[in-house]
């Protein structure tokens, strides 16, 4: 465990979760194994006496994520509830404390993944590995930026800002580090069996680096002689060595169990449109701004635009769609293939990007990441109004 | 009462009466249903034989049964095993629990044993015991064609009428309580079957709050590749873990000598679907359904069997997997048990059985004639009596599963502590080791697998107490279940708090086991899996499992769970868990 321990501790830093050495991250089996010990971990121990898990994370945030949860809980009674897809599908919610003290971290994480406690940092924890509790951490920093930059602009076309949101909005907005500009090429295609994997291991790099996706999430593929190849689920974007599954198109396999859960919308997308490359991240101002619709107070769907928004929506050329991680009857595979086709990309409401292209993930990536752009832009034209 | 019926229906088969047991609401509490309240009413008789009358058999629902809440269908079956002498339980789908649920019990207790083979047929509150003679000798499906129209059904099949250890009891003719060989135990009572009927609504505490943590559960099933994917067990039942299993170079192939099955792709789920086109089904209140029939009423295999009945045996032919499915159904008996059983005695007997031979073979065991009879008692018995018994892969003498232990080391030591012996939905960690589920662990390092496999340990204790399917879990947790078990019961309580009585579930299991005198010695593998390597290739490499990690990892767990260092429960830790303790 000691080395999940290091891995976790730099990649917090890496992904720009916590600053560095920040976390304190402990993991039990038979006996308990700390990255450093401090004041605060006699407190977290006795968490490890009272909850059936194996491993804590416990650090503060970095900026903007420490400044916006401080922000959150001023502004809230208890629970923070972001509407992203991460926080509906897996965290539900997000609550709070101010009391520093066992019992009531005690009582909270017995409910739930994660606990804010505003002045001190995040707690997350695994029953596995201390895997579960990075990406509960770095799920739970996704979920509170998101809100807070669509609760500014909701609060900002309503024209009900307070001077106090107005003042985090600055100071954060002056935190947001610019996105790379990139003026090499990724891998060239069309890539055979023993190309695809390096090819698709690069990109996924490149999108992890350039903070269009984050954790865990996000995922990745490339067609080959109607063989699907996927990232595996709950596969990092950064690590794919080893973690691709090659799917047959025609499902004379099931060898690909363990894919993308998003296996069956890069399938579709393949049956539908003549590309072989698709990539999907979850670049945060795509997601806020999918999130942004003018005719909600009115819509019958109102709450369940993920699943039922009626109208087609845009920013600019992209379209947004509704849709759910899966197979279900919202499933992505039955929103995106049809929005797609002739398009840069997707957006999926509340959720992240398609791109999809030919040969190589040259268009796919700088689609991507376009999108973004754009997304980020047209957000702060928007705010501005 | 909420979610409970409050009522247990005691039978005695001697004097063919019954009676009515109100649980007190802290019993319920405590064992919740399932698997923990069976369980605790097993608890004082554990150490009586299998087949003394006193010994009872116990049908546990529990409180998620007959409501909305997703896959709650299942029920478990409990009392000590013929074949193994641990504690024998058994979670079943169906359509059972629900039918014991509407008509109005939480369970059924029964004692005493017929002179004659008799039935049970519960309609509501009306009991009846019926003269079974003239089912003896009928197979499951037919005994199940002449009383279906009475209600859900429990049936046992020759199997368990001619004595096999390892013989099921069958439910709704394509669900089976198997492992432990409660068929037998079942049988041993003079019972040929029970019917259940009934028309009852369970109530819930707060319909509104249960339909949204239902949708919570829902849309993480269908997020979950494994259970809802194109590729995943919805879609192609259990058989969709064959492809892969082969593929991490697990599958156990020619009893255990090797871990990679050279026809794997050729015998896989894509082609049972393609070949015999079946139909989905599932228990009553699933919507994953991963339960295929084709049009002339067979099963498709389990993963388990399929993999058993071909590489394990060195079988190539299909149309013979289907029909040693198809008589192992139709006998009531356990198929991972039977197809290792076989493997034991090819390996035995050196030579390689042909298709006609194999089912052949698995006609005699059902009727307990010539060599059959022999192999009726499972592999372990079986290899014993002819001095070879390193032939026999069992722990605890309970046939593996299709999980080959150098392929994930946390199996290895779940196969260890499991309390039913060797079987892999105990801890089942396969979920991380292999599915990645709720995230991927390294199947080739023990560091972490003790606790971790002690959690999943009692997470799988209560949710067969629930009672719920363990596969939904590959997608939901305890953080969701435990609102459904708030809205339904009205309890409030907390995914660690059921937790909590998942570890005091598991840990009086433990207690029972320790009372028929299972000790560290118990807690061990095969010792193949110690010397031998499996088949590596694909880039993978297995290698035998290192013997002084493994002791290691044992006795971490024996620590984690609060067993002392022979692996017996502990006065302090049973205070600890409000267990009486009485070793």
């Amino acid at each position: 465990m000691e080395n999940l321990i290091q891995k976790y501790n730099d990649k917090l830093f890496k992904h720009g979760l916590t600053e560095r050495d920040a976390p304190l991250i402990g993991t039990l089996d038979a006996e308990i194994i700390w990255n450093r010990t401090n004041k605060t971990t006699n407190i977290l121990e006795k968490l490890f006496k009272t909850l059936n898990i194996n491993s804590i994370i416990f650090s503060e945030p970095a900026e903007p994520y420490k400044t916006i949860i401080e922000y959150l809980t001023k502004t809230s009674s208890g629970i923070i509830y972001p509407e992203d897809c991460e926080t509906r599908t897996f965290l539900h919610e997000l609550p709070y404390t101010k009391n520093f003290d066992a019992q009531t971290i005690t009582n909270i994480l017995k409910e739930r993944k994660s606990l804010i406690i505003p002045g001190h940092g995040i707690i997350t924890f695994g029953t596995v590995s201390p895997e579960q509790a990075f990406v509960t951490f770095s799920s739970v920093c996704f979920a509170v930026y998101i809100k807070f930059f669509s609760d500014y602009l909701e609060h900002k076309k309503h024209k009900t800002i307070t001077n106090e949101e107005e003042k985090i909005f600055n100071k954060v907005t002056l935190m947001i580090n610019p996105y790379p500009e990139f003026s090499f090429s990724l891998m060239k295609g069309p890539f055979n069996k023993e190309q695809v994997y390096k090819a698709m291991d690069e990109a996924g790099k490149i999108t992890v680096k350039s903070r269009l996706v984050d954790s865990y999430f996000g995922n990745i593929s490339y067609l080959i002689d109607n063989i699907i190849h996927i990232s595996q689920t709950g596969s990092s974007l950064d690590e794919l060595d080893g973690y691709i599954d090659t799917c047959p198109i025609d499902n004379s396999s099931c060898a690909g169990i363990t894919a993308s859960s998003e296996f069956s919308a890069h399938k579709q997308i393949y049956l539908d449109i003549n590309k072989t490359a698709i990539l999907h991240g979850h670049p945060k101002f795509s997601v806020i701004l999918s999130m942004d619709c003018n005719q909600r107070d009115m819509c019958k769907y109102k709450n369940q635009c993920h699943t039922k928004c009626p109208y087609k929506r845009f920013v600019n050329d992209i379209p947004i769609v509704p849709g759910e991680v899966g197979t279900g009857p919202y499933g992505l595979y039955k929103t995106i293939p049809s929005a797609i086709k002739g398009k840069r990309g997707v957006i999926v409401y509340g959720h992240g990007v398609f791109t999809a292209c030919e040969k190589d993930f040259n268009e796919a990536f700088n689609n991507l990441l376009s999108i973004e752009k754009m997304c980020k832009q047209e957000y702060f034209k928007r705010v501005n109004i | 009462m909420f979610g409970w019926c409050g009522k247990i229906l005691k039978i005695d088969l001697s004097s063919k009466k019954y009676d009515i047991l109100n649980p007190d609401i802290n019993i319920l509490k405590k064992y919740i249903g399932g698997k923990g309240l069976a369980g605790y009413y097993l608890k004082d008789h554990i150490t009586l034989n299998w087949h003394d009358p006193d010994m009872p058999l116990i049908f546990f629902t529990g409180p998620l049964v007959n409501t909305i809440s997703p896959t709650s269908g299942r029920m478990t079956i409990m009392s000590k095993s013929p074949l193994t002498g641990t504690i024998g339980d058994s979670s079943v789908g169906g359509s059972f629990g629900f039918s014991l649920k509407r008509a109005g019990f939480d369970g059924i207790i029964i004692t005493g044993k017929s002179f004659d083979p008799c039935g049970i047929e519960i309609n509501n509150k009306n009991i009846t015991f019926t003269n079974a003679s003239s089912l003896s000798d009928l197979t499951v499906n037919e005994i199940n064609n002449l009383i279906k129209h009475k209600g859900s059904t429990a049936v046992a099949g020759p199997a368990a009428e001619n004595g096999v250890l390892f013989s099921n009891i069958v439910i709704d003719n394509h669900y089976f309580a198997g492992r432990n060989g409660l068929g037998l135990l079942f049988s041993s009572k003079g019972l040929k079957y029970i019917t259940v009927k009934g028309t009852g609504k369970t109530k819930t505490y707060d319909k509104e709050s249960l339909k949204k943590a239902r949708q919570d559960i829902f849309r993480l099933t269908f997020a979950s590749p494994v259970l809802m994917g194109e590729l995943g067990i919805s879609n192609f039942g259990t058989a969709a873990l064959y492809d892969l299993i082969d593929n991490r170079r697990m599958m156990p192939t020619d009893n255990f000598r090797k871990t990679h099955f050279n026809n794997a792709c050729s015998m896989n789920a894509h082609t049972y679907k393609k070949k015999f086109n079946p139909k989905k089904q599932g228990c009553l209140g699933c919507h994953i359904l991963c339960k295929y029939i084709t049009e002339d009423g067979s099963s498709i295999p389990e993963f388990e069997t399929m993999s058993h009945f071909s590489a394990l045996i060195n079988n190539n032919n299909i149309s013979v997997v289907m029909e040693a499915n198809k008589i192992c159904n139709e006998m009531g008996m356990d198929t991972i048990s039977a197809g290792a059983t076989i493997a034991c005695y090819i390996e035995i007997l050196n030579k390689k059985l042909s298709g006609s031979d194999i089912i052949s073979i698995l006609k005699k065991i059902g009727y307990a004639k010539g060599i059959g009879n022999e192999l009726s008692k499972g592999a372990f018995r079986f290899a014993e009596s002819k001095g070879k018994s390193k032939a026999a892969i069992t722990v605890k003498k309970l046939e593996l599963p299709a999980y080959d232990p150098r392929g994930a080391l946390g199996m290895a030591l779940a196969y260890a502590t499991s309390t039913r012996g060797g079987c892999h939905l105990r801890s089942y960690p396969i979920s991380h080791e292999i599915l990645r589920k709720p995230v991927s662990t390294d199947r080739f390092a023990f560091s972490g697998k003790a606790r971790i496999i002690k959690i999943q340990e009692d997470l799988n204790a209560i949710i067969d107490s629930l009672t719920a399917c363990k596969f939904i879990f590959f997608a939901a947790t305890l953080e969701e279940f435990s609102k459904v078990y708030t809205s339904i019961t009205g309890i409030e309580t907390t995914a660690q708090d059921l937790l909590k009585i998942g570890e005091r579930i598991y840990y009086n299991e433990r207690i029972m086991n320790s009372l028929n005198g299972f000790t560290k010695k118990d807690d061990d593998l095969p010792s193949r899996f110690f010397k031998y390597p499996g088949t590596s290739g694909n880039n993978i490499d297995i290698p035998p499992i290192n013997r002084a990690e493994f002791i290691k990892t044992l006795e971490n767990y024996y620590k984690i769970r609060g067993l002392n260092i022979n692996g017996i429960p502990t006065k302090e830790k049973s205070k600890e868990l409000e267990l009486e303790w009485k070793i």
